[in-house]
């Protein structure tokens, strides 16, 4: 049970980030597909950096872990922000269509990481033409054990801290309030001197910065080694659809959030759980799980959507 | 007074070009990503990725791996067929990878568990993809959820579902499903005499011809037909579509019905050949769905275009597994492909500037023109 | 030099775009504290001079000066920052946000970026005591009037100290009693210093609350005349270039059977929980045009839809030509005799990227000429009839039936749909605001096509909100008041005001 709660809470926290992400993107206008993309991008940052940061947990202390966790962090976010900036210059310069550059990006982080991982491999031992990344000692900088039980991560904390932060920027600030214009109505923005352009990179750019931080999550999830071919199993449309159960909102986000999370976290933990083991059950429908409740879910829920209401559409100056 | 309209004006002649353009600049970029990664070999690589078959020496076994690349564009062009006529209606269908992954399912379970002939599981695959593409177009139609969403959905528990039920017809040893050749060997598609022609490949099938067949019965549909004209009012304007009478919800849900079959014929057509099996650990989707959205914007969104650019999407990609592997890897195809779909997002962008441009020559051409005739005039005077 | 003081002087301004001169040496000099109309029709060149005003296009040609002095203006900021502001027709604001956040919206008052809503709905409050501008500030737009939403335009003017104020046809959306209010505010706005552009192509409106007129006609500068000395008629002529007529030319109706009948339909609303169309029961003959008549948004556009089919009635009985169509799919409805001609021709209207000719064919493509036997469209008799259409009709495009609808004017797209739904001859035509944002010329042709179409014998249905239209084209009036028919009225006998008292809901009757 209580590593049902432990990952539940790391899955939860991923799809938090991510849908965080997204939220802000579309109160800024674009719809952001790419995000599967972005978080491959920002869990490979990350992974480097815990490759080759010099790590030894035993003679590690609190300010040693604390920097490991920010350097890891940074890295994400790093890799997130950069790359997120094709679908900002695509969509909000070039006015293409958001839906097929999502969908490349998607594509090509999973492709992009695995060129960038097997070249590294290879290069560091011509036999090795792998594409994963190691990553079990730098891990445990940022998890707090609590005897043997349970396994913090740290962050999940940093993932709550971030809902708070979310929160007030969009409705306390007078950044949320423009962005927000934005994805509703940019002329009516453009009409008060708001640069929309710049708004919808700054909403693009915090997706990417949230984007990269739940890859980076994501992967630290369980495992200490992650196959980079793999991408990220379809969380960031996941993440999507948590955004859309949320209704755009960031505190609705994260129950959501919460609810997926479970469903996911179910697949990794119910062989400890007496009740489903003995069900007999196999676990590709415990795989399957979290894709049929969104899918469920949405269909409840996308009737009446609430969705901002420009998102979607490329913001021209010269037509009004 | 009729008045020819200029080459570059033409739609087909500037999707040509963009997409050539695309291709180019796809090519560069994967080049440029090869020279990092070492120097030294670059072009050796980005050479086997883009000769594919035509490297071997001798030309019977060129034309006997050019026939291998065909039975893999062929279940390609399929997906890509899917993909376009779904985007003709206005919908993203990139659930296309899951609905393959159903016809598989559907095609090797029928082969393999009940051993049944090769038309009834073609058949087969293409009704179970069918049924998915159905159930995102009511979920769509009815309860407006999003295709591209519901899309990644099913193509997840598709993956999870296909594994599951092809767990019953594995090799004893390692992860895939047996060889139909071992298993049912009436379930294999009928060559009719194709493979001789490609030196004795005898994964040539029929699937080759029928997979151009259907392009083109899909561009006779689209192009020339009543239903035709419905699906792409539909798509371009669901309004209008609606408020002269069509009925716009059967539309999409039809839509989704033969984008999805499409796709079902492909897995179909392409696993009944026998050229590979189905790893029932499988964690990710095939990569034919998703090349088949690159396939599909490369060719211009055109029947014709996707069989072009449907093999050359195959080639290279079969290409990027001839690399020197001790420097690279093959996924630097894919790597090349995803950048050709990122740059398929600029194709409206070139066109607009390329109209602008072209309008300015007009302008200045008339202009100069009028000055001429003031000219003229003033000299007459 | 003149003593007169200008608060804004735009002089001798060209803009060019490719293939049109938008507005070619145009002079325009406000006065400080005057209200001066901007007159012209559709297509003079009036929002492209307010654009160049905001920023939003440089000219190639011409100087603005503000208080004498010469200015730059290169995007909106610069205008707001010389205090210029403006009230767009459609109006710039976010509907799911309040009052309060779009006025402050570009404007914020913060501390450390955090919004300080208290001291800005301070003074948003007294603006609207000063100025008697009436408006609950945390409501949400989507909840409020259009009247109460203009008002909320010019709050947002006003709270930027704005002093020279723009009203881009303000009154479009109004009923003409709230019209009589927003005169009201903008005297004394004017009273109280402010500068006042008023754009119009409304001569009532100019003739009662303007100063001064400038007339614009196809981008070119036509004149500025003092509104007080001279008449409606010569600023017709200014702004047309020829004497205009101002009435149809139509004998009287000679109603016989009854085309349309309509018993007590309702039909839900999209945008809130009440009914858009309430109970509401009318019969329209063969030989007569029946007007519509409403302020926008009273449930018009629900009872074309209900009517058409778009929209599914709750409760009530339609009838077309005796036949029950309650339940009816659209196809067979517009199969047996009924035309739309649709309110927005880019929503329902057209298919934008199809050809001329397959837009021709909408309403038809399914029947035998057009599509054989086994499904094939037969594309040669497509266009042999398009070419009859475009012949007929006098639609004017680029390349004739293979240009793409997206290209052609606005004009031509309605001709064409017009060309479209009446060459139907259908029994029953309805037409939705037929002349929005038309010509004159491209106006008098379309009357003059729904008039013949009712003396051939078919009944007319014509929603619109142009009280002139509603006036001179009508046989009967029924007057639409949230969703109710309160008012039947005939144009000969009765005026605009008694018109407007209804549509405003001050007065109404028991109508059968």
């Amino acid at each position: 049970m209580v590593l049902l709660i432990q990952y539940t809470l790391i899955f939860a926290a991923v799809l938090l980030l991510v849908a965080l992400g997204g939220c802000f993107s579309e109160h800024s206008g674009v719809i952001n597909i790419g995000l599967e993309g972005i978080m491959v991008m920002g869990a490979l940052g990350g992974a480097l950096v815990m490759r080759f940061l010099p790590y030894n947990p035993d003679t590690a202390n609190l300010l040693t872990n604390l920097g490991v966790f920010a350097c890891v962090a940074l890295a994400s976010i790093a890799a997130g922000m950069i790359y997120s900036l094709l679908l900002a210059v695509a969509c909000i310069n070039f006015k293409a269509d958001q839906t097929i550059v999502g969908t490349a990006m998607n594509l090509l982080g999973t492709a992009l990481a695995t060129v960038i991982v097997k070249s590294m491999n290879t290069a560091i031992n011509p036999d090795d033409h792998s594409s994963e990344i190691q990553y079990i000692n730098a891990k445990k900088a940022f998890l707090s054990d609590f005897g043997g039980k349970f396994e913090l991560n740290w962050f999940v904390i940093l993932a709550i801290i971030l809902l708070v932060i979310a929160t007030i920027l969009l409705y306390k600030t007078r950044f949320g309030l423009r962005l927000r214009a934005c994805g509703e109505h940019p002329q009516a923005a453009d009409s008060v001197g708001i640069n929309v352009y710049k708004m919808r990179y700054a909403g693009v750019l915090i997706s990417g910065f949230l984007g990269g931080l739940g890859g980076i999550t994501y992967i630290t999830a369980g495992v200490s080694v992650w196959k980079f071919e793999n991408g990220v199993a379809g969380f960031g449309f996941l993440a999507l659809a948590v955004m859309i159960f949320g209704a755009w909102h960031p505190v609705r986000i994260a129950g959501a959030a919460v609810l997926f999370g479970l469903f996911r976290a179910l697949g990794n933990v119910y062989n400890g759980i007496p009740l489903l083991a003995n069900m007999g059950i196999p676990s590709a429908v415990y795989n399957m799980l979290p894709y049929i409740v969104s899918l469920i879910v949405l269909a409840f829920t996308s009737k009446n959507s609430r969705a901002p209401k420009a998102e979607g559409i490329p913001y021209d100056k010269g037509q009004r | 007074m009729k008045q020819r309209t200029p080459l570059l004006r033409k739609s087909a002649a500037q999707t040509l070009l963009a997409s050539l353009l695309c291709i180019l600049l796809g090519l560069l970029v994967g080049y440029l990503a090869l020279l990092i990664i070492e120097p030294s070999g670059a072009w050796e690589a980005i050479l086997a990725v883009l000769k594919n078959f035509l490297k071997y020496p001798t030309g019977a076994q060129k034309v006997k791996y050019l026939g291998s690349t065909l039975v893999k564009t062929a279940p390609l062009l399929l997906c890509s067929l899917s993909v376009l006529f779904a985007y003709k209606v206005g919908l993203f269908n990139i659930g296309v990878a899951g609905q393959y992954v159903l016809g598989a399912a559907a095609s090797l379970g029928c082969a393999l568990l009940a051993g049944l002939p090769w038309y009834v599981c073609l058949l087969a695959a293409v009704a179970a993809a069918a049924i998915s593409g159905a159930l995102c177009g009511v979920l769509r139609a009815y309860l407006n959820v999003n295709v591209v969403i519901s899309g990644i959905m099913l193509n997840w528990i598709s993956l999870y579902a296909t594994n599951l039920i092809l767990k019953g017809g594995m090799e004893k040893t390692g992860k895939d499903t047996i060889r139909l050749v071992k298993a049912n060997k009436d379930a294999i598609l009928p060559t009719l005499g194709l493979d001789k022609l490609f030196n004795n490949n005898q994964y040539v099938t029929i699937a080759i011809p029928i997979a151009i067949i259907v392009a083109i019965v899909i561009w006779v549909l689209l192009d020339k037909t009543k239903f035709g004209y419905e699906l792409k009012a539909t798509g371009n304007n669901l309004n209008a579509a609606k408020y002269c009478g069509m009925k716009e919800n059967r539309n999409i849900i039809l839509t989704m019905v033969i984008a999805a079959a499409l796709a079902g014929l492909g897995a179909g057509l392409y696993y009944l050949s026998d050229f590979e099996q189905w790893n029932v650990n499988s964690s990710s989707v095939p990569a034919m769905g998703f090349n088949g959205i690159a396939a599909a914007f490369l060719g211009g969104l055109h029947p014709i275009g996707a069989i072009f650019s449907s093999f050359f999407i195959q080639h290279i990609t079969l290409g990027g597994a001839n690399v020197d592997l001790s420097h690279y890897c093959a996924q630097i195809a894919d790597f090349i492909s995803s950048i050709i779909i990122y740059l398929c997002g600029f194709v409206l962008f070139f066109k607009t500037c390329l109209n602008r441009a072209l309008d300015r020559r007009e302008e200045k051409k008339i202009q100069a023109a009028k000055a001429n005739s003031a000219t003229e005039e003033g000299g007459n005077k | 030099m003149s003593n007169e003081h200008y608060a804004i002087e735009m002089l001798n301004i060209t803009k060019r775009f490719p293939g049109i001169i938008a507005n070619d040496n145009i002079t325009l000099q406000l006065k400080t504290g005057e209200i001066h109309a901007l007159l012209g029709e559709n297509g003079a060149g009036k929002s492209t001079l307010m654009s160049v005003l905001f920023g939003l296009y440089q000219p190639e040609e011409g100087i603005i000066k503000k208080d004498g002095v010469e200015v730059s203006i290169r995007n909106p900021n610069d205008a707001n920052a010389l205090h210029i502001g403006m009230v767009h027709q459609h109006f710039k604001l976010v509907e799911c946000f309040s009052v309060l956040d779009n006025i402050i919206l570009g404007v914020e008052p913060t501390h450390m970026g955090f919004l300080q809503k208290a001291e800005a709905r301070e003074k948003v409050l007294a603006l609207s005591e000063k100025y008697g501008l009436h408006v609950d500030p945390d409501a949400m737009i989507e909840d409020i009037t259009v009247g109460m939403q203009q008002r909320t335009e010019i709050l947002k003017m006003l709270y930027r100290d704005n002093e020279i104020l723009i009203f881009d046809e303000p009154t479009a959306v109004l009923t003409p009693q709230e019209i009589d209010e927003l005169m009201e505010i903008m005297r004394g706005l004017a009273r109280e210093g402010k500068s006042i552009l008023f754009i119009s192509h409304k001569l009532n409106e100019i003739m009662s609350v303007a100063d001064r007129c400038t007339v614009l006609r196809k981008g070119k500068y036509v004149g500025t005349v003092n509104v007080a000395d001279t008449t409606k008629e010569e600023l017709s002529r200014m702004m047309v270039g020829r004497d205009v007529e101002f009435v149809v030319h139509k004998d009287p109706a000679k109603p016989t059977d009854v085309v349309l009948n309509v018993e007590h339909m309702t039909v839900a609303s999209k945008m809130h929980s009440n009914n858009a169309v309430k109970d509401v029961s009318f019969k329209v003959r063969r030989g007569e045009i029946v007007c519509i008549a409403g302020i926008d948004g009273n449930g018009q556009t629900e009872l074309v839809y209900g009517i058409s089919g778009l929209e599914p009635l709750k409760t009530g009985k339609l009838e077309l030509c005796g036949k029950d169509i309650t339940k009816a799919p659209i196809r067979k409805r517009n199969t047996s005799g009924m035309s739309h001609i649709p309110e927005d021709r880019h929503k329902h209207g057209l298919v934008l990227d199809y050809t001329l000719e397959n837009n021709l064919v909408l309403q038809r493509y399914f029947e035998p000429e057009f599509t054989n036997k086994a499904g094939f469209l037969r594309k040669g008799n497509i266009r042999t009839y398009a070419e009859r259409l475009i012949e007929q009709y006098d639609v004017r495009s680029g390349q004739g039936p293979i240009t793409i609808a997206r290209s052609m004017s606005g004009g031509n797209q309605q001709k064409a749909i017009v060309a479209r739904e009446i060459d139907k001859d259908p029994e029953l035509l309805i037409a939705v605001q037929p002349t929005r944002g038309l010509d004159v010329g491209a106006i008098e042709y379309i009357h003059k096509q729904i008039v013949a179409h009712r003396d051939a014998g078919n009944a007319v249905l014509l929603v619109s909100l142009e009280l002139d239209e509603v006036m001179s084209l009508s046989d009967r009036i029924l007057v639409m008041y949230e969703g109710e028919i309160v008012g039947e009225l005939d144009p000969k006998k009765t005026t605009v005001e008694e018109l407007g008292l209804y549509m405003a809901g001050a007065k109404r009757m028991e109508v059968q």
